[in-house]
């Protein structure tokens, strides 16, 4: 379980985000949604420690998240997975090796364990064939589909996405989503960044509105979409959804 | 002028080239390790590092050669002397490697440094959310990645090193340009060695750059 209490992050004089409070549960599945810029990603970042927030509070399972308790920090941190826009896979290493550095450098897993691991994971999102590939050689689908077995290799509680599909060739989005869908179902907690409303209202539970760094609303994915309260939200819609 | 081209002294030459070669490949190596070590100083959030790192590439890019050989050579000595009241016998070959591996140091410091920061934010930022450790990171990923942009540059360093190697003539050291000036007393004839020397540090340089563009173009279709 997460809790993000009063959060603040500026960038300079710009407030990118303002007293956020969010909650989200085990094995719930969040979308955060918002126009560009609304700080949906400094949000994301903050929760998982990339960014710093200047004011306010993360809890982990009801303990707080202080940088200061290094060691703790540290393990609080593990217990979250993170997926990128742009993958960021390891340009220099195999996908094989993406999947094993970080359980044999952090997790202290023997090689064989680690690659045990690896290959359970990238059967799961369907890249066995492809595991001596180095990322380069793979389409951005792949990518996406590696970087998220790599997460998972550490055996995350839960996973934070920000705009998994976004970078994505039209008819690679599915591909990622079903594995993501697939891993809501066996009840991993997931934070989405998403612009894919399909998946917001399908598979995601509940959608968090943002807008110029506020939450302007929060609901159940259905009755968000289906009749959203603010007008703010409703405006965002009518631009997303075209018809 | 026909007796100069023996085999004897040829092979003389030779064993000067293979020195200069040598002595190149060393300082290359060690000023590689300076390198990594100093453009991570430069690098660091830690003002001290920053300002080690800063104060070690000015002064060695600032300074001579020469006199950092020479300084190496004749003044480490007498420092030494001063400190500990005993005499140091300073070797010519020693001397030579350390002062090439601290200047070629201070020029791969900065080659470093950029390759570093020529690596995408987002692979930091993936060891970042993995938990991966700044030493692994870097060993792993970061300088594997780094290197592999600034092969070019360190090529050409590798290169400067094989002719400023010749300085180290300077202080003794029988190194290829040394080996030609011997032989040039000997015969009175410097014309001839100076050009077999010039031939031989042509042929490792040209040598050296055709090898490393079969590299380059290997290393760029594994990715
Ligand atoms: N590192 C940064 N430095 C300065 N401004 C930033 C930085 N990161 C984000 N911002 C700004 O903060 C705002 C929110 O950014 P972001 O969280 O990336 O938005 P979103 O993900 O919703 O598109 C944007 O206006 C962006 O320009
Ligand atoms: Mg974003």
């Amino acid at each position: 379980m997460i809790k993000v209490e009063h959060l603040y992050k500026n960038f300079g004089d710009f407030k990118a985000l303002k007293d956020i409070s969010l909650e989200i549960n085990d094995g719930e599945i969040v979308s955060l949604i918002g126009p560009s810029g609304s700080g949906k990603s400094t949000l994301l970042r903050c929760i998982h420690g990339l960014e710093k927030a200047d004011k306010g509070t993360v809890y982990l399972d009801g303990e707080r998240m202080d940088p200061a308790d290094k060691a703790k920090y540290a393990a609080q941190r593990r217990k979250m997975g993170f997926v990128f826009q742009h993958f960021n896979l390891f340009n220099n290493k195999t996908v094989l090796e993406n999947c094993m550095l970080a359980p044999m450098s952090v997790g202290g897993k023997s090689e064989e364990e680690a690659r045990a691991i690896a290959m359970e994971y990238l059967g799961k999102v369907g890249m066995a064939d492809k595991i001596d590939s180095y990322p380069s050689r793979l389409s951005g689908g792949q990518k996406q589909r590696a970087a998220i077995a790599r997460a998972l290799c550490m055996n995350p509680e839960m996973m934070l996405f920000d705009e998994p599909t976004s970078a994505l060739d039209p008819e690679m989005i599915k591909e990622v989503l079903d594995v993501m869908k697939e891993l809501g179902r066996q009840g991993m907690t997931m934070i989405v960044v998403t612009h894919e409303m399909g998946f917001a209202r399908k598979v995601g539970n509940r959608v968090v509105f943002l807008e110029a760094g506020e939450i302007i609303e929060e609901n159940e994915s259905e009755a968000f979409f289906s009749a959203p309260s603010s007008d703010r939200a409703k405006d965002f819609l009518s631009k997303v959804f075209y018809d | 002028m026909a007796d100069i081209f023996t085999a004897e002294n040829l092979q003389f030459m030779l064993k000067g080239a293979g020195f200069s070669l040598l002595l190149a490949l060393g300082a290359v190596a060690i000023g590689c390790v300076l390198g990594i070590i100093f453009a991570i100083f430069k690098l660091s959030k830690n003002k001290i590092l920053n300002f080690f790192g800063n104060v070690y590439v000015e002064i060695f890019r600032g300074t001579p050669m020469l006199l950092q050989i020479l300084f190496f050579y004749l003044g480490v000595p007498v420092l030494y002397q001063r400190i500990t009241g005993t005499r140091m016998n300073a070797n010519p070959y020693i001397v030579g490697l350390i002062a090439l591996s601290f200047n070629s140091g201070a020029y791969q410091t900065e080659l470093i440094r950029s390759g570093i920061q020529g690596v995408d934010k987002g692979q930091w930022e993936a060891c970042e959310t993995l938990g991966i450790s700044y030493k692994t990171m870097m060993k792993e990923i970061i300088l594997p990645q780094a290197f592999k942009q600034i092969i070019p540059p360190l090529v050409s360093e590798f290169i400067m090193l094989i002719k400023d190697s010749s300085l180290i003539s300077n202080i003794g050291a029988l190194e290829l340009l040394y080996s030609a000036q011997v032989l040039g007393k000997k015969y009175y004839d410097y014309l001839d060695p100076l050009i077999i020397a010039a031939v031989m540090y042509l042929t490792m340089t040209i040598v050296i750059s055709w090898l490393a563009k079969k590299l380059e173009r290997r290393l760029s279709v594994s990715d």
